[in-house]
């Protein structure tokens, strides 16, 4: 069994995905707890696959027992065992926000609904551990669809945004596809280590094939992680989306295409390729910087909560996607502790946004108001968050911060880090606007003595099963940021076989 | 040759007890009176911790204790010496006399949310001492930012317009420098050094960064450290002003802004070292941005009608100061600009209280509503008038002391415009404070806007500030404590 804990990870939740359909169709009541079962599983299986990575290095798992390169393989190391571990465990708190949500939401598909999240999950559990190209491919576009199918049960508005989001999505996927079929035609394998050899053996890489195929698969994934200017598809998306969608793919998929960019980049076509012999570095982190900024402005100027968070999303990608990009070690463990801190944070915030619609309907900023007396708890819950996306010690996000900033000044792109600051910035203007909000109402009273006017409100915190999800997160994000150092050292362990130290990388 | 370090967890628990005194400040929350008892007993065994690391400190030795590595050669460390003993003393025994002014002031006012005002309080306080005994300068990070965001709640608890806009010029300021300027600092000698960042005597950055370099970040860092209220990063701390007057007094007239100094201290003397600054002649530059803000100040605060906008001012002035003294870099002035931490904190805490008093009792806060006054609260402004003598640095209040040693320190090197300023601050300084307690006392009586009959504040508050008047006086006849420890800092810090 134990041996098995690889497949669990992804099988757990895909066949709960048909048991949930089957019995949805006459028990409604219980798809929740088996939503909840199943998931529980993966997370279990995650944590059992990351001792076992930590403790042995990296696994590898056939599945149905077929050696690769003709079956599909899984080789877990450090990287994707923390990836799975962390997008299972934000599938299981978004479900258990779900308990409620989802009737209020979506009443008339409940069974619907849930086997649509359990598939959306199991195809970004199957990107992350899987060590096929192709695989991924087909993974891919199972938790597209997927999400595309979440994403319109939203507003009317919702269709409309789903829509535009298949569009782009499929292109990005189509994008991969070719990348990946050039790759096909120039090595022979789809196997993730077999077209790394190959390249490599009969020194490929100076091929105008590969090199296209690195840009078919870069820019494809570019769109799928929204990467300004690529990024389109993504603010209606998750502003419009049921809050439960919101909560579990605004976090992830962005992070798992990251995931995806990190492990070609490296694993596939090695980093000599990518940083030295191409080297793209600087114009890449100076669109990184771009997209930092455009992100962070643009989420100013919004007045929807969630889609001021979606631009924060876009200006996290430029984060990750930079600090990829400086191609030193710093750099790196910055962006891949950001990926994992980053889903956390954001998942804090868009839990926030979600009890905000749950309890007054209100999609603005402006429904905040005075929620400090009202909800201390959740206040509490985003401030955390909200912290950590700033960037204050000693949340999660300040160590993400300081490391790549640490990566962007030994490699002296200045640029780069002046960005990371100025963001921050802006993020403090972001949530200290909701804290001003919360804790003066919108129109602050005049004078002294007038802050016993009734609009304050009484005490009235929201229910168990959507605080808790935020409680159990932002505990996380300080969790993550306290214990950064366990993280940090596997991610490190994963970095020392690229040798990233080599003066070549600058 | 100084005794080997010690260690214990004292600091760690000194700075820990007020941060769990929060739980039963929060579960009390409706019963007042055994709430504050809560932050009495937090108050005293903060100040008992600290108290009773004093006889280490002044034999000379140092007690460490490291927490937590959170980085990679990176940790989260206290250690106490000298300096943050003078810090850790001032802010701690202050802290149990403005419980008591608050208790006065909140109730007399019947202010809302209190529970949250002596909880933010206490956190607060946590955060000071976290700064005062921070082993590195990353721990110093850590607890300078706790500390700005845990006093924005205390800045607009009035939760009015005024309150609001004054809370946002305030994190603005302190927010904006600190990642700003400080953040990138800390990262770029970070991986000039390869970790520690520990505070040494001396310094330790000396031979790793060229002249430029170096003065960059010691401008970055002076700038960036925005609670010491250096010219033109200063607007904070009056706008600081809407909050409660005890906010006011413990914590933008001591706490918060002798953080503020307390950071670029330590930045100085144990991470540039003084001989690297006075190498490569930076200390000059400092002196005059000090210089500027010393005299700059003085003359905004005597257009000040708001009596706490005029101290606010004038501890702006006072807070470059000390900066001045340690930028100076000769003995004398070091000990100087230590000593008046804590001969200042004394002095404006005993005006702040003063001003609070005022506006509980009579709701007056423009200077020129307080003429006759003394007629009316005698006890408070005559606290007034002492307090006053120790800010200007006139004898019979502990102000004097650190003034001398400024002087002198400036005599020392023969940096004689340095002494001029002094010396026309003083003037400036006795010009916007004498005529408040004069008019207050002698005006004719056609004039007197209050009737003369005794009617004090509350009387909590009237203790809270004639104790500190009455020490304030104290410290003039016996500057031992503060004096043994400044002097024992500056030995160290000087290599003497």
């Amino acid at each position: 069994m134990i041996d098995q804990a690889p497949a669990i990870v992804l099988l757990a939740p895909f066949l709960t995905a048909v048991l949930v359909v089957l019995v949805g169709m006459k028990y409604e009541r219980a798809c929740f707890p088996l939503v909840l079962l199943g998931l529980s599983f993966s997370v279990a299986a995650a944590v059992q696959t990351i001792l076992q990575v930590v403790e042995a290095g990296t696994l590898r798992y056939y599945m149905g027992g077929w050696p690769p390169p003709f079956g599909i393989e899984f080789r877990i190391d450090g990287l994707n065992a923390l990836v799975a571990l962390t997008v299972s465990t934000v599938a299981l708190i978004s479900a258990v926000y779900s308990k409620n949500r989802v009737p209020e939401e979506n009443g008339d598909k409940i069974s619907i609904y849930y086997t649509l999240l359990l598939l959306v999950v199991t195809g970004l559990l199957g990107m992350v551990l899987t060590g096929d190209a192709f695989n991924l491919y087909v993974l891919l576009e199972v938790s597209a669809l997927t999400s595309y199918a979440l994403i319109a049960m939203g507003t009317r508005r919702a269709t409309v945004a789903a829509f535009k989001y298949a569009i782009i999505g499929t292109i990005g996927a189509s994008f991969y596809l070719l990348g990946v079929g050039y790759l096909y035609i120039k090595t022979g394998s789809l196997n993730m280590f077999d077209i790394h050899e190959v390249l490599v053996a009969e020194d490929l890489h100076r091929s105008t094939t590969v090199l296209v195929a690195f840009i078919l698969i870069t820019v494809g994934v570019w769109i799928k992680m929204a990467f300004f200017p690529l990024h389109a598809w993504l603010p209606n998306s998750y502003t419009f989306a049921p809050t439960t969608t919101s909560c579990l793919l605004g976090p992830l998929v962005t992070k798992v295409m990251v995931y995806v960019m990190i492990r070609m980049m490296l694993t596939v076509f090695d980093p000599v390729y990518t940083f030295v012999q191409l080297n793209w570095g600087d114009i890449v982190v100076w669109m990184a910087v771009i997209a930092i900024l455009v992100g962070s402005l643009s989420a100013l100027a919004q007045t929807d909560l969630r889609r001021m968070l979606a631009f924060l999303i876009v200006a996290e990608v430029g984060y990750m996607v930079g600090g990829v990009w400086l191609a030193n070690t710093a750099g790196l463990v910055g962006a891949i502790y950001h990926l994992i801190a980053d889903v956390f944070m954001t998942l804090c915030v868009f839990l926030f946004a979600g009890i905000v619609f749950a309890k007054t309907g209100k999609r603005e900023i402006t429904a905040t108001h005075g929620l400090f007396a009202k909800m201390p708890l959740t206040m509490a819950g985003l401030a955390v968050g909200a912290l950590s996306l700033i960037g204050i010690p000693p949340t999660a996000g300040f160590f993400s911060k300081w490391y790549l900033i640490q990566g962007g000044m030994a490699s002296g792109h200045w640029g780069y880090v002046v960005a990371l600051l100025i963001s921050s910035l802006a993020m403090a203007v972001l949530f200290f606007r909701i804290f001003e909000y919360a804790l003066f109402g919108v129109k602050p009273a005049e004078g002294h003595g007038d802050h016993h006017a009734g609009d304050q409100g009484k005490f009235s915190e929201a229910s168990a099963s959507i605080l808790l999800p935020l409680m159990g997160t932002a505990s996380l994000v300080l969790l993550i940021g306290i214990f950064n150092q366990s993280i940090v050292s596997i991610i490190t362990d994963f970095l020392v076989q690229f040798n990233l130290a080599d003066p070549m990388f600058r | 040759m100084t005794p080997p370090a010690i260690i214990s967890i004292t600091p760690v628990l000194a700075s820990l007890v007020s941060l769990l005194a929060v739980i039963p400040i929060i579960l009390l929350g409706r019963r007042s009176n055994l709430r504050e008892g809560t932050s009495f007993v937090a108050g005293i065994v903060k100040f008992g911790l600290i108290a009773s690391m004093l006889p280490t400190i002044m034999a000379g030795s140092t007690i460490e204790y490291t927490l937590w590595e959170i980085i990679p050669n990176l940790a989260i460390a206290f250690r106490v010496d000298a300096l943050g003993m003078i810090f850790g003393l001032v802010a701690s025994s202050l802290w149990i006399i403005t419980t008591l002014y608050s208790i006065g002031y909140m109730r007399g006012l019947k202010e809302h949310a209190q529970t949250r005002f002596f909880s933010y309080f206490a956190v607060s306080l946590a955060a000071t001492v976290g700064v005062a005994f921070a082993a590195n300068l990353f721990t110093l990070f850590l607890f300078y930012e706790m500390l700005s965001l845990a006093t924005y709640p205390l800045v607009t608890h009035h939760q009015d317009k005024e309150a609001r806009s004054g809370g946002r010029t305030y994190l603005t300021y302190l927010l904006t420098a600190s990642i700003l300027f400080v953040l990138p600092s800390l990262i770029y000698i970070f991986i000039k050094t390869g970790g520690g960042l520990d505070f040494v005597a001396g310094g330790f950055l000396e031979g790793r960064i060229g002249g430029t370099e170096a003065l960059v970040l010691l401008l970055l860092l002076t700038f960036g450290f925005a609670k010491a209220g250096i010219m033109p990063l200063h607007s904070w701390l009056p706008a600081a002003m809407v909050a409660p007057t005890p906010v006011s007094a413990l914590l933008h007239a001591v706490a918060v802004v002798k953080v503020g100094v307390f950071c670029i201290l330590r930045v100085y003397s144990g991470v540039f070292g003084i001989e690297f600054l006075s190498d490569l002649n930076l200390g000059v530059i400092v002196t005059w941005i000090a210089a500027f803000t010393v005299v700059v100040s003085s003359l905004i605060a005597l257009t000040q009608d708001n009596l706490k906008r005029r101290l606010a001012f004038s501890t702006i002035g006072q807070l470059s100061y000390i900066v001045l003294g340690m930028a100076l870099l000769t003995p004398k002035g070091v000990t100087g600009s230590m000593m008046h931490i804590a001969m200042h904190a004394w002095g404006k805490i005993t005006l702040f209280f003063c001003a609070g008093a005022i506006f509980q009792a009579t709701g007056k806060k423009y200077i020129s509503e307080m003429v006759g006054i003394g007629k009316r609260m005698p006890v408070t402004m005559a606290a007034f008038f002492i307090g006053s003598l120790s800010v200007i640095g006139i004898p019979l209040a502990g102000g004097f002391w650190s003034k001398i040693y400024l002087l002198w320190g400036t005599v020392e090197d023969g940096q004689y415009a340095m002494l001029a300023v002094l010396l026309i601050s003083s003037l400036l300084n006795a010009a916007y404070f004498f005529p408040i307690a004069f008019r207050a006392f002698f005006c004719k009586p056609e004039d007197s806007l209050f009737e003369a009959k005794v009617e004090e504040a509350h009387p909590c508050a009237v203790v809270a500030l004639s104790l500190t008047a009455v020490v304030t006086m104290f410290l003039f006849i016996y500057p031992e404590p503060f004096f043994a420890l400044a002097d024992a800092a500056a030995q160290h810090l000087m290599n003497l």
